[in-house]
């Protein structure tokens, strides 16, 4: 009676192959259930459309911070001895090295770039870094001691990049809008 | 648990319960007549302790539950109002935050405890190694807990940890953003936390549970590190664990009672009193106490990890700190197999003693440090007390066992009682007492 034994083995075989394949497939599927819940939901992402901000009454020198996605960003808008210093400013001087003018957004096409919109958040551990106003230095985080120049770029400390640049545009001279590229967009 | 079961049913209910469950032969054998010790010092009583902090931190915190809203904009409001509106609302806030500062400064010297007398040397790396995951637990829970009051400090605090998580290659801004809920730390985050805290201190309960099951099943330590030899050895948890725990308990009930009625707020920070603004990063961003040690090795790397004479990093100072904070902990886990000496108790081994508190010495060096502003002197001193941390560890733990030349330690338990003790249990006395102690060693046991 050894072939009915060796079929009884083989279906039972079949059976856990079938029950774990169907056990493991399953498993994935609780998982991405599991797993996609914690993304931000649907109005957490519907709400980074790009935001308007009205920049007419920031004279130089001034920051505001405007929100964008639940998130700040710092509007400075620069004076001519920052803007100066900070084109000047020795490549060796920044772990994360850009050209100043990458940097600095203007309102019209030739018009000088006296503009630095960057995520007002520390590139390290996320803390908010106060302005400070010491020659082309623009920020200090008060957290872990990163240091910043007017236009965001890391001088010192643990952040490993600079701040970063959002999509941004001037709609008008006075009028900045974050979150797109492009007018319109 | 090691021998059978000296339990005896004394009524007729008694016995036709045991054979149905015997749910009190567990608590007898494991909580009266359980072997422990005869040599077990203060410093044995926190595994008690730090159970009454649990219960503790469970029961009040699911009274406080009943009165907390999760919600961004009502979260802060609701903790406030519940201090001032609700029967009882201050003490019990205060005695729940209070009562988590007591939970870590137990579960401090529960570990140093373990350090000094080589509590997680064999056969006990399991039971070591079940701590350090209570321990992991407990710093998830005591964090997730502390944004809920969503202050400035709850909040900026939460925006600094899942920061960490960032700091992963590639993955890292996905990772935070699925941990948060969101782009920033919000509403969503608030809810998770608040779920997961409720959640996270009931997994402590059930690995506590593995820790005292393996904790019984190879017997305490003590403070000479020599094993239980013989009955002489040992006494019942019952009275005599059983009356030395409880008073160790009730002192320290009396400091936690102290700190809960006279200086709540001592041991946290003001700013939390200020309702969370995403706008504005108070100016100096310290974690609670406990964590400070760990918050100081993590600001220790401001440096990047790359190839000698390139440009080429390899790990940048974000991800390095990151790591090097975790490592800290993880190192815990493969303490018994670092430590190669086969001497137990740091009471026999003068080099790891003098090592030992050092080690000490430097942790809570890291503990100021980490209060400390990440500027001037403090750097270079948080990547020297660093850098200690993991040579103890890394370095001085596997060559002490080579080099260190051990004191001669007593042949049981008994003998190292009763050479202290010359007189026994106080029956004895006179001249010859060691002899006179030997030929009747006690009269209780």
């Amino acid at each position: 009676m050894s072939a009915p034994h060796a079929e009884d083995a083989t279906r039972r075989d079949f059976l856990y192959i079938a029950t774990g394949a169907a056990g493991a497939v399953a498993a994935v599927g609780v998982g991405t259930v599991l797993v996609s819940q914690m993304g931000p939901n649907a109005a957490e992402r519907a709400a980074g459309a790009p935001v308007e901000i009205d920049i007419s009454a920031i004279e130089e020198g001034q920051v505001i911070v405007a929100v964008w996605r639940g998130k700040p960003y710092f509007i400075r808008h620069l004076t001519d001895e920052e803007v100066a210093a900070a084109q000047s400013a020795e490549e060796s001087g920044f772990s994360d090295f850009e050209a100043a003018d990458v940097r600095l957004g203007a309102p019209a096409d030739g018009k000088e770039g006296k503009w630095t919109i960057v995520a007002a958040n520390c590139t390290h551990l996320g803390c908010i870094p106060t302005k400070v106003d010491t020659g082309f230095e623009g920020w200090f985080c008060p957290c872990h001691g990163s240091k910043f120049d007017v236009t965001g770029r890391v001088i010192k400390g643990p952040a490993p990049t600079n701040l970063p640049l959002p999509p941004y545009n001037f709609a008008s001279d006075t009028t900045l809008v974050i979150g797109a590229d492009k007018a319109g967009a | 648990m090691s021998g059978h079961s000296t339990y005896q049913p004394t009524t007729a209910f008694g016995k036709w319960f045991d054979d149905r469950l015997p749910l009190y032969r567990l608590v007898h054998d494991s909580f009266v007549s359980y072997p422990v010790p005869r040599n077990l010092n203060t410093f044995y009583t926190f595994g008690g302790i730090l159970m009454l902090m649990l219960v503790s931190q469970i029961v009040t915190g699911i009274v406080i539950a009943m009165h907390y809203t999760p919600e961004a904009t009502m979260g802060f409001d609701s903790v406030h109002a519940m201090t001032r509106d609700v029967a009882y609302g201050d003490t019990l806030q205060d005695w729940h935050a209070v009562g988590a500062s007591m939970f870590f400064v137990a579960v401090y010297i529960h570990i140093f405890r373990g350090l000094y007398y080589g509590s997680y040397k064999a056969p006990r790396e399991i039971l070591w190694i079940l701590g350090v995951l209570i321990y992991l637990l407990m710093m998830a829970t005591a964090f997730m807990g502390y944004v809920l009051p969503w202050g400035q400090m709850s909040y900026w605090g939460a925006q600094v940890i899942t920061s960490f998580f960032s700091a992963i290659p590639l993955v890292g801004e996905t990772v935070r953003e699925y941990l948060l809920g969101g782009y920033a730390v919000g509403n969503a985050t608030l809810n998770r936390f608040f779920s997961l805290h409720y959640l996270l201190p009931f997994m402590i309960a059930g690995i506590v549970v593995l820790h005292v099951w393996s904790l019984h099943v190879t017997g305490q330590t003590n403070p000479t590190g020599v094993e239980v030899k013989s009955k002489q050895d040992v006494i019942p948890f019952t009275p005599y664990a059983t009356v030395k725990d409880a008073f160790a308990l009730v002192c320290f009930i009396i400091v936690f009672a102290y700190f809960v009625f006279y200086m709540p707020d001592y041991l946290g920070h003001a700013d939390n009193y200020i309702p969370a603004d995403p706008l504005k990063t108070p100016p100096h961003i310290v974690p609670e106490w406990y964590f400070l040690p760990f918050y100081a090795i993590l600001r220790a790397v401001d440096f990047n990890i790359g190839i000698p004479f390139t440009d080429i990093v390899l790990i940048d100072s974000k991800l390095g700190g990151v790591l090097a904070m975790f490592s800290a902990i993880a190192v815990l886990f493969v303490v018994p197999w670092l430590d190669t000496s086969e001497v137990r108790s740091a009471n026999y081994r003068p080099m790891y003693k003098i090592f030992f508190w050092l080690f000490a010495a430097n942790a809570v060096f890291l503990g100021y440090l980490g209060s400390r502003p990440a500027e001037g002197i403090w750097i270079p001193l948080m990547k020297l007390t660093t850098f200690w941390y993991f040579f103890h560890f890394l370095i001085i733990m596997p060559l002490l066992g080579w080099f260190e030349k051990p004191l001669p330690r007593p042949a049981s338990i008994t003998d190292a009682v009763l050479a202290k003790h010359p007189d026994g249990d106080g029956s004895g006395g006179g001249t010859s007492q060691l002899e006179g102690a030997a030929a009747a060693p006690q009269s209780k046991g």
